[in-house]
């Protein structure tokens, strides 16, 4: 079973050399630390920022310079800024090579919750209908099951939609899975230790999986 | 040229009246009109209706306003930072229009443009398409979202010019220059004020023709909601 780094280290090979990336809050984040050596990649924030680079050394942060968690943050050589309506043109348009954010729920035809909780949490949706209605690549990094052991890879979603027919690709504690045109989750690799039988037990939309599934290779 | 400056922040809002639809930049709480809330604050304008990204925190920004229930109902895509605008909102003193911040953006830029509406794949299938006309444009399916129509917009620039040119600065520019495209009238605080020439026109962001007013803001706190740091070794 991974941890939050593991699910970041697996979803870092991903990333292509070349790509401009939106990494959402949470887990995704933890992505930018494992892009390996020799993939050169451009982090977006979109509330108006090519190039994101490290947290400031102490004494260094700008209250003018923050990401879109409202972190403080530093550029890299080459960066850009913009405003907020280019900023969602770029996503609009697919500029944006890769997405990667964290879900709440998915379903097995790629609709995706992770923005309400009724009657508990109203925080708003900030980018993330957009991000999700409009990449071209999006990887979802989420818990498989939540802490009672409920399947959150669901036939539909339970919780208020962020988008439909969206996600194509998941990265669990569990396992990583895509999801298929036609509907369904396809097991492509269990996490070290991990059962494919658990992987089923534990995924309560159509799961496809063959009976020898690679376990992941995270170094 | 033309010469838009104001005495500061009261003489600018003078004209702000109950009921308004108030536009505020800012993401966060960078790149807020601070002055300019503080005024409206102490004047004590009521029923307004606000356009901003996000509401402040519960003793900033936007914030200040909604302690003092002076806004009637807020347009935004993100308020988890404000437990008093959960407050409100959960016993029904606020009302809330929670849409998607590309949406939010794009409808001040068509308001600053001059097009009605725009459409956009950001929400359909979701519950912020409920109502909406939608349409199906090369076999994907888009909303239509209207222009924002905004009495006032109140933004905050680093520089600015007597004849309201503005320059911004680093991610502090967010929706400040499309907000300041979009209000009827568009009221600009700045850090500097500096004489028409100063500024290289090839470096203006806002040209002041979308700006009425400007004035240069005091004593500027620019509060940072999350200071994520590495520790020097």
């Amino acid at each position: 079973m991974l941890d939050k780094n593991g699910i970041a280290k697996r979803i870092a090979k991903e990333i292509k050399d070349g790509f401009y990336v939106n990494l959402g809050i949470g887990i995704p984040t933890l992505v930018a630390n494992y892009i390996p050596d020799g993939i050169n990649i451009v982090l977006q924030s979109e509330n108006g920022l090519l190039g994101m680079g490290a947290f400031p050394f102490e004494g260094e942060e700008d209250p003018d310079l923050i990401n879109a968690g409202k972190q403080t943050i530093t550029t890299l050589p080459g960066s850009a800024y913009f405003d907020s309506a280019m900023s969602f043109g770029m996503i609009r348009s697919q500029k944006i090579d890769l997405t990667i954010l964290g879900a709440m729920e998915v379903s097995e035809n790629g609709d995706i919750a992770n923005w309400k909780i009724p009657g508990k949490m109203v925080k708003g949706m900030g980018g993330a209908m957009d991000l999700v209605a409009s990449a071209k690549n999006i990887i979802v990094a989420m818990q498989h099951v939540n802490k009672l052991g409920e399947s959150k890879l669901l036939q539909k979603c339970t919780l208020p939609l962020t988008g439909i027919n969206c996600i194509k690709k998941i990265v669990t504690e569990l396992a990583v899975l895509d999801v298929l045109p036609g509907g369904g989750f396809k097991l492509l690799e269990r996490a070290p230790g991990v059962s494919v039988a658990y992987i089923k037990q534990s995924t309560l939309g159509k799961l496809f999986a063959e009976d020898d599934v690679p376990e992941m290779f995270l170094d | 040229m033309i010469n838009k400056v104001v005495k500061g922040a009261v003489e600018a809002i003078e004209d702000i009246k109950d009921g308004d639809t108030l536009m505020l930049g800012g993401f966060g709480l960078c790149g807020i009109p601070e002055n300019l809330i503080a005024a409206l604050v102490k004047k004590g304008v009521k029923q307004l209706t606000c356009i901003s990204n996000n509401a402040g925190i519960d003793d900033f920004g936007i914030g200040l306003m909604l302690r003092k229930h002076q806004v009637k109902k807020m347009i935004a895509s993100y308020v988890g930072e404000n437990a008093e605008f959960e407050r409100q909102l959960l016993s029904g003193e606020l009302e809330v229009e929670l849409i998607p911040q590309g949406t939010l953006a794009t409808r001040c830029m068509a308001a600053g443009y001059g097009m009605p509406a725009i459409f956009t794949p950001a929400g359909v299938g979701t519950e912020v398409a409920e109502g909406k006309e939608s349409r199906n444009f090369n076999g994907k399916e888009y909303l239509m979202e209207y222009a924002f129509d905004a009495d006032f917009a109140l933004i905050k620039a680093w520089k600015g010019d007597t004849a309201g040119n503005l320059i911004f600065r680093a991610t502090s520019r967010n929706f400040n220059p499309i907000m300041a495209m979009a209000g009827k009238i568009t009221i600009a605080e700045v850090e500097e004020l500096v004489e028409v020439g100063e500024l290289d026109p090839d470096h203006v962001h806002t040209p002041g023709v979308y700006v009425h007013r400007v004035f240069e803001g005091v004593n500027y706190e620019k509060r940072i909601e999350q200071r994520t740091v590495i520790k020097k070794s």
